[in-house]
């Protein structure tokens, strides 16, 4: 293996969440948390290729970072009461000790998914902090440079500082909707990963792969969470259809034109077994259950024409109701343009579009598209489809849409 | 992707391991198995039964042979195995190294091939059935 580089990257992976947890415990700082973390890499960098990778790698980087702040604490002459016990556990405890506590990986969670910062820097920390990636692999994965991501975690870092944001788990009053905050966090990278929003790739299997590991970490520190369990359901039978989503070119395919044998049915299984266990916590489903439960029937059923269609289309109806909004409507209307055929469905996004929802999205267009030409209605399916396909930032998902409108016949 | 950590111990260290406090080992395999569940990379895991109830299938004559062992020219016994999905081989070795074990056992990390490995045969008759093998879940 070449150079110390990857090693310590390794090592970030696996400890970077409960180093930063330890130091923010420590410090009461997140952001100065990270700092110390960082400072202890660069000097592991620079030390081990020297001593070798230390037995216990995480505490090793743990105690330098701790070092480093009560060296910056006695240069700034402010060691009060506080630094002096921090100071004294540190003389005391041995480096090989140090165990993280899993309760200070979930006040890093949900400080890192913190309503005060804006999404991009909720994604950017999370990713960082909790995921453990290094900014070059966070701006790879994003598709933005390096500096960008290094300017949105500083931004973090600052308006956490500045909102006086304390090292905590949310109280009971705000638990449902902080835990909601943590679980869009995840679900975004998981589809800007699945259904790549920019670029010239139809999804980033790497990206949405880094969303369902934090997902089941989740599951792992909050196990009495059905939510969380329904999200990682809905990631394992989503991510389930990579392989067969896109073709050796790099083109797109699509549901229907798929090869079911190359959806991975492990990872159908995994989804079965965690939505199972969130429905055996008996407390109904959420949002994410439904939507898990709508990704399920697809990956069983063995073809488009033999999918559970009216059982999709009651799902949406029920998320409809919990969840309100365009795309899931959407969604309805296709599950309904499959279960009663395209006209009811054209009814539901026509309504959509008379209500002014998803202008400037190629969604309504793509789909609205898709029904007219189902109903022989070319000259208007074609005029969609290629709105559409303007309409799209994914080139690939583009030039599919350009390709539909000129198979059109006549 | 995914890597199989392969225990392989030596028939000293089986031996050896007679002595030792079987639960302390089920403990530290325990809290093993746990660190890589909670980082979200375990993908399964089995140990194998004591060796003396294996046997062998030898293919050097003619027929194959089926016999009791001794294993022969084996200096090192395959008794488990876990596999992990990580972002790297790095990564893979970090958390070999973190294993709970000693002198005379060794784990062999090797990367498990995928569909992309054969993507030259794609067009294999054999190829294109384990692909629905995989999907019928066998």
């Amino acid at each position: 293996m070449s150079g110390i580089g990857p090693t310590v990257d390794a090592v970030w992976r696996i400890e970077g969440a409960r180093i930063v947890a330890t130091l923010a415990k420590m410090t009461g700082d997140v952001g100065l948390a990270e700092d110390l973390a960082q400072e202890a890499v660069v000097e592991a960098l620079r030390q081990w290729p020297e001593s070798g990778v230390p037995q216990n790698a995480g505490a090793w980087l743990t105690a330098v970072a701790k070092r480093r702040a009560i060296d910056a604490w006695r240069r700034r002459e402010r060691l009060d009461e506080r630094y002096r016990a921090i100071a004294h556990d540190l003389a005391t405890a041995s480096d090989d000790e140090w165990q993280a506590i899993d309760d200070d990986v979930v006040r890093l969670v949900f400080t890192a998914c913190h309503p005060v910062l804006s999404r991009e820097s909720q994604v950017a920390l999370t990713l960082r902090v909790v995921g453990g990636l290094t900014t070059a692999e966070i701006a790879r994965m994003l598709l933005v440079p390096v500096a960008t991501v290094q300017a949105r975690i500083t931004r973090a870092k600052k308006t956490l500082a500045s909102a006086r944001v304390p090292f905590e788990a949310p109280d009971p009053s705000e638990w449902s909707a902080r835990l909601g905050s943590v679980l869009g966090v995840v679900y975004l990278i998981f589809t800007e990963g699945y259904a790549a929003t920019t670029g010239d790739r139809w999804m980033r299997q790497d990206l949405a792969n880094e969303a369902l590991r934090l997902g089941r970490v989740l599951a792992q520190l909050l196990p009495r969470e059905p939510a969380v369990l329904e999200l990682v359901a809905l990631m394992e039978f989503q991510s389930s259809r990579f392989a067969a989503r896109v073709s050796g070119d790099g083109t797109p395919i699509l549901l229907t034109d798929q090869d079911r044998t190359r959806w991975d049915h492990a990872q159908i299984r995994r989804g079965t077994a965690a939505l199972a266990r969130a429905d055996a916590m008996g407390r109904g489903r959420g949002a994410y259950g439904l939507q898990a439960a709508i990704a399920q029937c697809h990956a069983t059923a063995p073809s488009v024409e033999d999918t559970d269609w009216d059982q999709i289309v009651v799902l949406y109806e029920a998320l409809g109701r919990l969840a309100p909004g365009p795309v899931v409507e959407l969604g309805r209307a296709v599950a309904v343009s499959m279960a009663t055929g395209p006209a009811n469905a054209l009814r539901i996004v026509d309504a959509l579009a008379a209500g002014g929802a998803l202008t400037g999205s190629h969604l309504l267009p793509s789909v609205r598209g898709e029904l007219l030409a189902r109903l022989g209605r070319t000259a208007e399916a074609r005029r969609d489809l290629l709105a559409a396909a303007d309409l799209t930032a994914n080139e690939r998902e583009s030039a599919v849409l350009r390709a539909k409108a000129a198979a059109l016949p006549g | 992707m995914k890597y199989m950590l392969i225990m392989r111990d030596s028939a000293e260290a089986v031996e050896a391991s007679k002595d030792l406090d079987f639960e302390q080992i089920i403990n530290a395999m325990g809290a093993y198995n746990e660190s890589m569940i909670k980082a979200g990379v375990m993908a399964g895991g089995d140990g194998l039964a004591p060796a003396t109830e294996g046997f062998v299938v030898d293919f050097a004559g003619e027929k194959p042979i089926v016999t009791d062992g001794p294993y022969g020219e084996v200096h090192e016994l395959f008794n488990g195995f876990w596999i992990i999905e990580v972002a790297s081989k790095e990564e893979a070795a970090e958390w070999a190294s973190r294993a709970p074990l000693g002198p005379g056992t060794k784990l062999e990390v090797r990367r498990i091939t995928d569909a992309s490995d054969f993507a030259d045969f794609a067009d294999n008759e054999y190829v294109q059935k384990e692909a629905e093998w995989r999907a019928a879940g066998l």
